[in-house]
């Protein structure tokens, strides 16, 4: 990160770069906390899909001609921009996929199958998103794996004795959640890895809720392979991240086979190409790449540790004002050191997706359901949750209208 | 949308559900989760010759889900089998007495599609798609 101390974002200036922002719905202004599904797109990212379209659409490394030439180049530049944004030392440690969903798949079925045994230990988090979850679940029933998970404590941190017990089975692979997309936990990634590498694992870290929202670093975090999706950054849909050590994605075998992922095909037999290509099968999402490289340039210009700071800020009070609301019952650390911007709650019996209606009544926008972690929902013992999630352009004010909004809920459902 | 989809008679049915609990001498049964809301819930029924005599539910859900649960099992009891089956989407926006929208419809069908799913397990028909029945 170029900055050396965290400033204050300027929202109105932000806020301003984002056109869904001036939407009304049931004729109240947009009030849209719902980021961890998915962030709204600046102008910006708009404009530069825009742009690959009216003046160099063409296929990546195909034709010599000159427009594919520009489209090779961005879509190249993409792969440096994000490489740089993570602490990837090199750009080929990038693979392009859709989702991060994707790139746990692939890690599953590329690397997982070929280095798991039966009887191995996969050690996984109560906390996981099911994309951590049932990937590893398909490839156990085929290869007999064992899956571990590391338990959650009621502070919604992971319990620490329970991972000491658990990497004593000296898991093959650990994978795991940089920040909980329910909880907004922030894992001890590193201390985790060191431990992990200490057994001879390998570590995969879905950060589809961290690289959004503070400086993440790979080679601090000492991982294996990083999962990122880049519609939880301000991407268009489609594009996900994958990044993993050189060596390790050059002894992997490719997930799927085509076009640009090999370097000469003969009737019976093919000869791979190099990472990250081998792995890009068929002609990729060109504009999620170059919507991707103008996200990227639109969070480092304000800088991640300003991200966060603003995060750390407008949850903070959030959680505080939440406290206040009658019968709502909050999920999670209150630590801000130990948590990202995601609140998880509930409001007496009332079920999540009422509320979500409700609120949705007032023009506020927060996710409901069981945020595709029904394990985590288990473990919380309830049925589902609402979630409010912020990003950078989330105000203090908006904080103020959900809180209102709950309130008037809690009194149509006697609460 | 506006917040009058949760009408009175709506929140009554949520808070005080008719015909909740298990029914022991029920010759049907069925059970089906809503994907999107993870809403559940189960049917029981006691179904003589072509007549629903009894039924019950249990469930955890939304109050959408559950009131129109609850409203169907008034409505069907003592029915004939045939003219349950028979019943649609716009049967429950009917006995909710609002749309509850788009984003919701699935927790307004939940218990529709459950107690003829139960039939159709009595009657060893196959239950047909849903698109045919809405």
């Amino acid at each position: 990160m170029l900055e050396e101390t965290a400033m204050a974002l300027n929202i109105n200036k932000i806020r301003a770069d984002f056109p869904i922002l001036k939407r009304k719905i049931s004729g109240k202004p947009l009030v849209y906390l719902d980021s961890a599904a998915t962030t709204q797109k600046p102008r910006q990212v708009i404009e530069a899909i825009e742009r690959y379209y009216s003046e160099y659409n063409a296929n990546v490394h195909r034709s010599v001609h000159h427009l594919s030439e520009e489209a090779t180049v961005a879509f190249e530049q993409s792969r440096e921009k994000f490489a740089r944004f993570i602490g990837a030392k090199n750009a080929k440690e990038i693979v392009f996929v859709r989702n991060a969903t994707e790139a746990l798949n692939l890690v599953v079925f590329s690397w997982g199958r070929s280095h798991l045994r039966p009887g191995d230990h996969v050690l996984l988090t109560e906390m996981e998103h099911h994309s951590n979850i049932v990937p590893w679940q398909i490839l156990a029933k085929e290869k007999s794996i064992k899956l571990d998970y590391v338990s959650v404590n009621d502070d919604g941190l992971l319990n620490w004795q329970s991972f000491e017990e658990l990497i004593k089975e000296k898991p093959k692979i650990v994978s795991l959640t940089h920040v909980s997309n329910v909880l907004g936990t922030i894992n001890p990634v590193r201390q985790m890895a060191q431990k992990a590498h200490g057994v001879g694992a390998t570590v995969v870290v879905d950060a589809a809720q961290s690289v959004p929202h503070m400086p993440v670093d790979v080679t601090d975090l000492e991982c294996d392979f990083m999962a990122v999706s880049g519609h939880k950054m301000l991407a268009p849909t489609g594009i996900g991240m994958l990044y993993g050590k050189y060596e390790l994605l050059d002894g992997m075998e490719p997930f799927m086979g085509g076009g640009e992922m090999i370097k000469e095909v003969h009737l019976h037999d093919a000869r791979w190409n190099d990472p990250p290509w081998k792995f890009e099968a068929g002609t990729p999402n060109i504009e999620g790449v170059i919507g991707l490289g103008a996200a990227v340039d639109y969070l480092a210009r304000i800088g991640m540790r300003n991200v966060r700071e603003h995060e750390k800020d407008i949850t903070k009070y959030a959680l505080g004002q939440l406290e206040g609301v009658k019968g709502l019952v909050l999920y999670g650390t209150k630590d801000m050191e130990k948590r990202g911007a995601a609140i998880s709650f509930n409001l007496g019996d009332v079920h999540a997706h009422d509320l979500a209606t409700i609120l949705d009544t007032q023009g506020i926008a927060i996710r409901s359901g069981h945020h595709c972690a029904q394990p985590l929902m288990e473990r919380l013992k309830v049925p589902a949750t609402s979630r409010a999630s912020f990003y950078i352009y989330n105000t203090r004010r908006e904080v103020d209208i959900l809180v209102r909004a709950l309130e008037t809920a809690g009194k149509l459902f006697n609460v | 949308m506006s917040a009058a989809v949760y009408k009175e008679t709506i929140l009554d049915h949520y808070r005080h559900p008719r015909n909740y609990g298990e029914l022991p001498d029920a010759n049907a049964r069925a059970r089906e989760s809503n994907v999107i809301c993870g809403d559940t819930i189960e049917m029981e029924l006691r179904v003589d010759a072509d007549m629903l005599e009894d039924v019950k539910f249990r469930g955890q859900g939304c109050a959408i889900s559950m009131a129109s649960a609850s409203m169907l099992t008034e409505l069907s009891k003592g029915k004939a089998i045939s003219e349950i089956l028979k019943l649609k989407k716009k049967d429950m926006i009917g006995l909710l007495g609002t749309d509850p929208g788009p984003a919701r419809t699935e927790c307004a069908l939940l218990g529709l599609k459950v107690l003829k799913m139960a039939i159709h397990s009595h009657l060893g028909t196959k239950m047909p798609q849903e698109s045919e029945e809405t």
